[in-house]
């Protein structure tokens, strides 16, 4: 006596993008916090220190929020311009920023007011930042000109005026106090070593470079500007390694998880790319309400924060198991381990005579029907509304069952009002899914011909056949118009290929 | 051309066990079946066959046991012979000659003495006339006697066995034949005929299909054919007898059977579901449901403890009379038709077909025994006549084993076609396949050939449909479905002019795929898919492809449906040679250059061994069998085969099976070779009773071992036993139950004779 074999319910393969780990890792975010800022948010730096405040640069602020505060828990306000590049040193202890005034200003992050500025820029500075050694302050700037300054003193250390357009994004090598790297708009990354008077690498990005960053190593380089994301092998001599044309408007900005395994880059197309640092291919994409002008990432990858043009900053905080625990504390009381292994956790012992209890197979409903051959309920229990309108498929190959069996037309006929409106309504919502399309075509013309002779009694009913026709109809002349434009398309095909043949 | 007399067209197991009713021995331990013209006794615990009672030639036709001697058993056969057997030793003790096909037996406790045989009427020159006899069975000794002391019962009889049966220990015996139930009083001598008619008013088909008779009620049931059972009382008077009616069956009552005690009745059919109906409870029933196949037979065991169920599939099942079922005894499976062809695997060497609707089987053609059924189709099956049911039509196994490929269709009308391409890998740690991929509608026509390369890194699979493509399948990896593994995918899609393909062949290296497209064969490189080379040799569509092995690995051959077997080469491109013969089958052996062309002449099929490289058949034979040959395979031997000569040097390596029209599943053996089993079966002499289960194998070596060193431990007292022992009279004397012994006085002078030393013994 064999055992019933459950009817198969064909899988199909599923569309759309497949999930993998990088899917799950970047979707377990929370829903974005919105924040809105007075201008253009230009650029977000987090603190290094512990915990890990972020200064946010936009129109004439540079705002400091904590990891989970909404309002800013400090501010500096006294730009008369708007103030670019507010980033931290390396101790988390001194703020520096750039402005449309010309102007360098170093703050205090516990003080209001600005300790030192720099003068000698003829132009905006839209770039500055720490060198690694935190006594110098390296600045870029809409004269063409890139200045290493002195904090104390205040002094200018150097110069260097090589670009022939706007510097407008830079950075210092963690590693060797006298690197830094510039990019600027005349589609040049120069790499500068502050012991010497020129430049030492020169790599020609082709656009105007809007961002640059290392990576954690030093041995590459990134730099963005246009649609294009670049990495140079600092090591060979600023070889290109690979180039990245995954947006389609211009990359604004850089950014690289703590791990350094995945590179992430906002543009105005409002999207962020999440790239793999080693097969170079894009393995995630967040989209946003508005064009992308900066993204930093917290240490340990705990937030994401993007802040765009129209002056909204997104911020995303990771979900933590705990805080699922949270929000569902006072969750049922379950029973206890012990009542689920309650008698099989028992070690039989060397003599004992074991008796083991036969195995049940369990059958869904439809199966347990279709066994007793009772095929009209076995229809019935996939039309409840759960399984025909979560699961269509599982309908369907019961249908195909009942149809395989020969008894299809019995499982339909016989049907009410309400019983037919339930079948029609399914008809009508599966019937063009080229999945479905053969066996429904066949259900159809059956409950045609079965309750032909009941056609206007009821008006419901009427109606869902007029809609199943129109909808049939329409499906026709849609294959109608694609097989006109395959056929177009096969001649251009043809002629294509006689083309090359000569 | 070779003289064959050295090989010869052998029978090779696979045969019926379903064709009569099985019966159980009285202590339920043994059942015995007839298959073919031999007679199986198995064993109802283990399954393992414990003897074959040979010495009938031609089909048995009936089986029952010996009523005044439980350990006997009776058995006739179309060859006009009822033979008497002890089935606990497997010895033939006795044969009466009839001289007439018999068709049936039955034997009745009321009659000692006395079967009762069905033999064709001899005075109408009208053939399908039989009629029921009594035999006396002369008491004479003697291993042969002729037993002419006829008796005829009842006339016009149907030959089927399971139409007549014999009630109340034999006071009356009722027969069935078409409309007409007959039932004979013994004591009265007296004839009582009941008819129905052809058609009821629901257009109901009444004519009998079997007939059961209660055991210690004035009760016969009959089943007929629209799947009714009536019960009929009172039929000992001309007018005034009843009857009953239940109806389950959906289609026509196969088998009938009441218990022993005759509580139940048991009744099955097409739906193989066995149905047990309480014996005066009204319609009261039980199920057995999902046996597998339709019900042929149905018999008890003599103490009702076990049931067994005979099936269409060459199944019998044994169950306990709690429902259980204890034992399933599978013979080869054998449709009407076989879709698939028969493959070998490569690991179990057994050979792959079709077998039971939506399966494939695996049978050990060593053992002759199934070795396992893969479920490829994966549905419930419905038995039902009429239906269009899903099957197996191609199968494919590559060199390895490892990957199994199988075509499943089920065409309700010709625009509903519904195809699933399957690949199934072979798993180590479950000894058996596992469902990898399911490609459904993988053409949109029929696929009419489907081939493995042999290319052991990267195996690939091609297909040919009746839509006019060939396509190729590669595994492949998909590293961003996790966790789901390696898969096949369709790698490429190949066609030829619109022309629609029908044979595909690999070489044997998996370099070279050659494509039959009608009377066009394509040559293609599977590396880039590049269209090498096409043959042709019009008139005549090719019908059989394949490449040439080992050191003929550069012809190709092919035979076209116009009488053609080409060979052509494929370091030239040019036609090699070719002939005319209507070769309608051609398979090639793997382990050798050679290859067997089957070809139709005159009602019968011959057989060409060649090789492609020489011009002179190695082996050919006139008639191998009559009819066509419907498929054929070379399976590699165990051990080379020695000894050989030239003309059996083809039969060295591999053995050639092939199917004929009948189903029958043939091979060709030499004589050396069968004089070596004759004398290896010798030597294989087992004690008696005990089934050579692989367990009896094992203990009975180590049992033997400890027997040798007890005899050396006492070896004065082993050399005066050796003498008695040693001595096959003796032995016989010692080993034959007593009750089939003649007298002792008959026994004394051979007795001392055996105990007399020879003269040149003493030499």
């Amino acid at each position: 006596m064999a055992s019933y074999k459950a009817t198969r319910i064909p899988s199909f393969p599923r569309l759309g993008e497949k999930v993998t780990q990088d899917t799950l890792y970047w979707r377990n975010y929370k829903t974005p916090v919105q924040i809105k800022e007075f201008g253009a948010v230009t650029k977000i730096d987090f603190s290094p220190l512990s915990p890990h405040n972020y200064a946010v640069t936009a129109s004439t602020r540079i705002h400091i929020y904590g990891p989970y505060s909404q309002e800013p828990v400090k501010s500096f306000t006294r730009f008369k311009d708007t103030a670019y590049s507010g980033t931290f040193r390396s101790d988390g202890q001194l703020l520096v920023a750039g402005s449309e005034e010309a102007l360098i200003r170093l703050f205090d992050v516990s003080g209001r007011v600005a300790l030192r500025e720099y003068t000698g820029h003829s132009k905006a500075v839209h770039f500055t930042d720490f060198s690694a050694d935190r006594f110098h302050i390296l600045s870029g700037s809409d004269d063409y000109t890139c200045r290493l300054w002195d904090i104390p003193s205040s002094a200018e250390v150097s110069r260097y005026s090589e670009h022939t357009d706007y510097v407008r994004c830079g950075t210092p090598s963690r590693l060797n106090p006298d690197v830094f790297i510039t990019g600027s708009y005349d589609h040049t990354v120069k790499v500068f070593d502050s012991r010497k008077e020129r430049s030492v690498m020169t790599m020609d990005h082709g656009q105007p470079v809007e961002s640059v960053l290392l990576f954690p190593s030093e041995g590459l380089l990134v730099s963005a500007g246009g649609r294009y994301v670049k990495v140079w092998d600092m090591l060979k001599g600023g070889q290109v390694l690979v180039s990245l044309k995954n947006h389609h408007k211009t990359v604004t900005c850089l950014c690289m998880s703590s791990t350094g395994q995945r590179l992430l880059s906002g543009s105005l197309d409002r999207h962020v790319k999440v790239y793999s640092t080693t097969t170079y291919k894009v393995v995630h994409n967040f989209d946003y309400a508005a064009s992308i002008l900066s993204i930093a990432l917290a240490p340990n990858d705990d937030s994401i924060i993007a802040g765009m043009t129209n002056g909204v900053l997104s911020v995303k905080h990771k979900k933590h198991p705990e805080d699922r625990k949270m929000v569902g504390g006072t969750s049922r009381h379950r029973p206890a381990y012990r009542v689920f292994v309650k008698g099989k956790n028992y070690m039989p012992k060397q003599d004992d005579f074991l008796v083991r209890k036969r195995e049940k197979a369990h059958l869904k409903q439809y199966d347990k029907e279709l066994k007793r051959f009772q095929v009209s309920k076995a229809l019935d229990s996939v039309l409840k509304p759960h399984v025909r309108l979560k699961t269509p498929e599982v309908t369907v190959a019961v249908i195909q069952e009942l149809n395989r069996r020969g008894t299809l037309k019995n499982a339909l006929a016989g049907r009410d009002e309400k019983g037919l409106s339930i079948l029609l309504s399914f008809l009508i919502r599966n019937v063009v899914d080229s999945r479905f399309a053969p066996i429904l075509l066949t259900v159809a013309e059956m409950v045609l011909d079965i309750y032909m002779k009941v056609v206007g009694q009821s008006a419901v009913v009427d109606k869902q056949i007029l809609k199943l026709q129109e909808l049939v109809e329409k499906e026709i002349d849609y294959q109608q118009e694609l097989m006109e434009v395959l056929g177009m398309m096969d001649t251009l095909f043809a002629t294509m290929t006689a083309k090359k043949e000569p | 051309m070779v003289a064959s007399a050295e090989v010869r067209v052998a029978r090779c197991g696979g045969s019926r066990i379903n064709f009569i009713e099985p019966i159980i021995t009285l202590d339920s331990r043994f059942l015995l079946c007839a298959s073919g013209d031999a007679v199986h006794v198995y064993s109802t615990s283990t399954e393992e066959r414990v003897h074959v009672l040979q010495g009938h030639v031609d089909l048995v036709t009936g089986l029952r046991l010996n009523s005044s001697n439980h350990l006997q058993v009776y058995s006739c056969s179309l060859d006009g012979t009822v033979k008497l057997w002890d089935f606990t030793d497997g010895i033939l003790i006795k044969t009466y000659i009839v001289g007439h096909k018999i068709f049936s037996l039955y034997v009745s406790k009321f009659h000692e003495g006395t079967v009762f045989i069905i033999l064709p009427m001899e005075s109408s020159a009208n053939t399908e006339a039989f009629q029921l006899v009594a035999l006396h069975l002369p008491k004479t000794t003697g291993p042969e006697v002729e037993a002419r002391d006829i008796l005829s019962v009842l006339r016009d009889v149907s030959p089927i066995p399971k139409a007549t049966s014999f009630g109340r220990g034999g006071e009356f015996v009722a027969s069935a034949s078409g409309l007409q139930l007959s039932v004979y009083f013994f004591r009265k001598q007296k004839t009582y005929r009941f008819s129905l008619k052809a058609n009821d008013k629901k257009g109901a088909r009444n004519r009998f299909t079997c007939v059961a008779s209660h055991p210690n009620d004035d009760c016969i049931a009959t089943g007929h054919e629209d799947g009714k059972i009536r019960l009929w009382r009172n039929f000992s008077q001309k007018k005034e007898y009843t009857y009953s009616t239940e109806h389950w069956h959906h289609s026509a009552v196969n088998a009938l059977h009441f218990t022993p005690e005759g509580t139940e009745l048991l009744s099955g059919g097409v739906e193989s579901v066995l149905v047990l109906w309480r014996y005066g409870a009204g319609s009261k029933k039980d199920f057995v449901p999902r046996l597998g196949s339709a019900i042929e037979h149905i018999s008890v065991s003599p103490d009702g403890s076990l049931y067994c169920t005979s099936h269409k599939d060459n199944k019998i099942v044994v169950m306990k009379s709690s429902r259980d079922i204890s034992a399933i005894i599978q013979g080869l499976v054998k449709g009407e038709t076989i879709r698939t062809d028969l493959l070998i695997d490569p690991r179990t060497k057994a050979l792959v077909c079709n077998g039971k609707p939506g399966h494939l089987q695996f049978f050990s053609l060593r053992h002759d025994k199934q070795l396992y059924n893969l479920d490829i189709v994966q549905q419930e099956y419905i038995h039902e006549a009429g239906l269009h049911q899903c099957e197996v039509t191609k199968a494919a196994i590559d060199a390895q084993g490892s990957w199994l490929a199988t075509v499943e269709e089920r065409q309700e009308n010709p625009e509903e076609l519904d195809i699933i391409l399957k690949l199934w890998a072979y798993d180590e740690s479950t000894q058996s396949f596992h469902l990898n991929t399911s490609i459904s509608m993988a053409h949109e026509g029929q696929i009419s050939a489907m081939c493995f390369s042999g290319d052991a890194e990267a195996t690939m699979l091609v297909t040919t449909g009746r839509d006019g493509h060939f396509k190729a399948w590669l595994l492949a990896d998909h590293p961003d479905a996790q966790g789901e593994g390696a898969s096949w995918s369709c790698d490429y899609v190949g066609s030829y002019h619109r022309r629609e393909p029908t044979r595909c062949c690999f070489s044997a290296d998996g370099s070279l795929l050659a494509v039959g497209f009608g009377e066009v064969v394509t040559v293609w490189s599977p590396s880039t898919w590049e269209l090498l080379v096409t043959f042709s040799q019009p008139p005549g569509d090719i019908r059989d492809l394949c490449f040439g092995r080992l050191s003929c690995s550069k012809y190709l051959l092919g035979t076209t449906t116009k009488n053609l077997l080409c060979c052509w080469n494929l370091l030239t491109c040019s036609l090699e040679w070719s002939s005319t013969v209507d070769v309608i089958l051609l398979q090639p052996d793997p382990l050798s250059e050679n290859m067997a062309a089957f070809s139709r002449a005159s009602g019968s099929t011959d057989l060409f061994v060649f090789k492609p490289s020489e011009p002179r058949p190695l082996f050919s034979q006139k008639a191998v069998c009559s009819g066509t040959v419907r498929r054929a395979v070379f399976a590699p031997r165990e051990e080379v085969l020695e000894g050989c000569d030239e003309s059996t040097q083809w039969l060295s390596c591999s053995r050639l099976y092939f199917l004929t029209e009948h189903m029958e599943l043939m091979t060709f053996s030499t004589k050396s070779e069968e004089d070596q089993i004759i004398a290896s079966s010798k030597q294989l002499v087992i004690d008696d009773s005990v089934a050579v289960t692989p367990f009896y194998l094992l203990l009975g070596k180590h049992r033997k071992s400890q027997r040798e060193t007890q005899d050396s431990v006492s070896s004065h007292t082993a050399a005066r036993i050796q003498l008695p022992q040693g001595s096959p009279a003796i032995r016989e004397l010692l080993h034959t139950p007593a009750h089939v012994l003649p007298s002792a006085s008959f026994l004394c002078n051979m007795f001392v004779n055996s105990l007399l030393i020879s003269k040149s013994g003493v030499r």
